[in-house]
């Protein structure tokens, strides 16, 4: 048989892995050949596995704008995941790809002032956005990023943010962690309050993505202070085996968050059950 | 019509497993299953049998992919092979419907090569309905049991079974056993369909009615206060899912040999409470909400993305296996809007 099936996977090496967080490394893949196994856009998804231990869903943290690699911001909180974070650089994985819809980057958000907010882990997937938008700087108005996380070492990849993201011109960083540490002298508190305390201009449109909760009173207080639900994006992830509509178990109502999304609008995820 | 004396078939499956494989409904241990046709296998006088005919085109296991690992290598093996020809004989009204659902799933786009290797190499030749059961509820679904769909159908009056080809598939079929068949009138077999059609007014679920469902109501029905009741007695066995010819579910596995990894796909079932959990939690934590997905699907989600249709065939078989006696009947019932 020659006909492509998305089930059967590349392979993908590790090229190099950064340690983030206590419990979140970034991994670097390309294919065996050099450079990146697949294109995607913003918001995209992977499925990568190690053969015999699982396979698994997880947002593309890198920006399509980078030609060379691909990478993946992982948390460490299961079976696949652990095995992932024990790996050393040079391992082979497998991945295929890449699944779901995108930031509406070249239609909606095209010409609007951003404002990304984020918790935790809840980075990864707008970091692509984040660092697509960056690197298309004239398409895009204002950029504004509010992200929290529990503590100082929480935050993903807090270089980047520090040396390249609070240097560039029309892009605002404002950070929080959960609670007062040695060594921070900048927020303290949750995202959702950052956010009323920052009041950002309304007519700015609205990416977030982080813990449910966090995003259910980010979600409150945006209103509070006058957004509508039009103007608010967030991606979603549910367990999936097969990334395209087919294994039956990532729906919402009768929308596939695999394929219909992981990015939705809120004011269509409003219109599903409240099953997620 | 074309057509051959009832005590003739075992030659016609003689012929027609000469040319391809052929598989039929047999009786095995007093229920009915398809089996492959050799030298006296009988075909089964049952009304259906108990595992869909799904399984051939979806198998409870399959093997997708290997791979083997060396060091910090990975070797994946495509193990893909193209599937010889074969021939489902006997296939209800039922289960022939039961492709256009599955279809809308594994052959929308990104094809699953696995599920069309199987389509594009089998034949389904049909059997028509001259005893349907009181379980039996296909025509809810606008499926005609004595003109069943499939490549090549099948008609019996009690002492001539005849043949008509749909496709060039059936066709082929038909082919490799013509020289058993002869032309022959169908006075009788009209008469038969008739007295089946007959049965088929008169049986208890023939009123169901579906007009209130579909896609239009989606959150009312996710709401409705009666899952609470209709689900108590959900054993989550699975048994509906595994039985049922449009369930579709399937998880992947992978299966260390100890000489390198076989990746599996199997059938898995919304019924299950593992079936949605993640490390972070379960969006379907009680039987409750894993049942109602099970019936929101066949009857609100997948009509509400495939312009209507319903994700059943009334093939009934949930009602005569549920250990609890739960079916998508008595929830069409319980939730039906007036």
């Amino acid at each position: 048989m020659n006909s492509n099936d998305t089930l059967i996977p590349h392979i993908g090496v590790v090229t190099d892995i950064r340690i983030d967080t206590p419990d979140v490394k970034t991994f670097r893949v390309v294919s065996p050949e050099g450079g990146k196994v697949f294109e995607h856009m913003p918001g995209q998804c992977a499925m990568l596995s190690i053969p015999g231990v699982g396979e698994a869903m997880f947002s593309i943290t890198s920006s399509p704008t980078n030609k060379e690699f691909m990478e993946f911001s992982i948390k460490k909180c299961g079976c696949l995941t652990n095995w992932l974070h024990m790996m050393d650089v040079g391992q082979q994985i497998t991945i295929r790809g890449p699944y779901g819809n995108a930031f509406p980057v070249d239609t909606e958000l095209k010409g609007k002032d951003l404002l990304f907010i984020a918790g935790g882990i809840g980075l990864a997937p707008l970091r692509s956005v984040i660092n697509y938008v960056r690197d298309n700087r004239a398409d895009y108005g204002d950029v504004q990023i509010v992200y929290g996380s529990r503590s100082k070492e929480d935050l993903v990849d807090y270089q980047e943010i520090i040396s390249e993201w609070m240097n560039d011109n029309g892009v605002q960083v404002n950070l929080t962690i959960d609670n007062a540490q040695e060594g921070w002298d900048g927020h303290v508190g949750f995202v959702p309050d950052y956010v009323k305390e920052l009041a950002p201009s309304t007519n700015k449109t609205v990416l977030v993505c982080g813990p449910p909760i966090m995003i259910k009173f980010t979600l409150a207080g945006l209103k509070e202070i006058g957004f509508t639900e039009t103007q608010v994006y967030t991606t979603m992830e549910l367990r999936m085996k097969c990334g395209v509509g087919k294994c039956g178990r990532c729906n919402i109502g009768n929308k596939y968050v695999c394929k219909d999304g992981p990015v939705f609008r809120y004011d269509e995820l409003g219109e599903l059950p409240d099953e997620y | 019509m074309l057509r051959i004396s009832i005590d003739k078939i075992d030659e016609l499956f003689a012929a027609a497993s000469a040319k391809q494989t052929l598989y039929i409904p047999a009786d095995r241990d007093g229920t009915a299953e398809f089996t492959k046709w050799e030298n006296g296998i009988r075909l089964s006088n049952s009304l259906n049998t108990v595992r869909s005919v799904k399984d051939f085109f979806f198998p409870q296991t399959e093997n997708l992919v290997d791979f083997k690992l060396k060091g910090k290598n990975i070797e994946i093996n495509d193990i893909r092979e193209e599937c010889e020809d074969f021939v489902i004989f006997g296939v209800r009204a039922c289960d022939a419907r039961s492709f256009t659902i599955l279809e809308k799933v594994y052959l929308a786009d990104p094809v699953d090569s696995f599920y069309k290797n199987r389509r594009d190499h089998g034949t389904v030749v049909t059997m028509a309905c001259t005893r349907p059961s009181e379980t039996c509820f296909c025509g809810v679904f606008g499926i005609d049991p004595t003109a069943p769909e499939g490549d090549a159908a099948c008609w019996s009056d009690g002492k001539y079974y005849y043949f008509e080809a749909y496709t060039d598939k059936g066709q082929k079929f038909i082919d490799s056993v013509s020289s058993l068949l002869e032309d022959g009138d169908t006075a009788d077999l009209e008469k038969v369909k008739e007295a089946t059609k007959n049965i088929l007014s008169r049986l208890p679920l023939a009123n169901l009615s579906t007009e209130s469902f579909g896609g239009d109501k989606l959150n009312e029905y996710f709401n409705s206060e009666k899952w609470a009741e209709l689900s108590e007695s959900c054993l989550g066995c699975g048994t509906c899912t595994f039985v049922c010819p449009t369930c579709q579910c399937y998880d992947i596995r992978d299966f260390d040999t100890g000489n390198g990894i076989k990746r599996y796909r199997c059938w898995d079932s919304c019924m299950y409470s593992d079936f949605t959990k993640m490390a972070h939690g379960n969006p379907r934590l009680t039987q409750l909400e894993r049942f109602r997905q099970r019936f929101m699907h066949k009857l609100v989600y997948f009509p509400a993305n495939n312009n209507g249709e319903f994700g059943c065939v009334g093939c009934g078989r949930c009602l005569s296996r549920c250990p609890v006696s739960m079916n998508i009947v008595k929830v069409m019932k319980a939730l039906e809007v007036k």
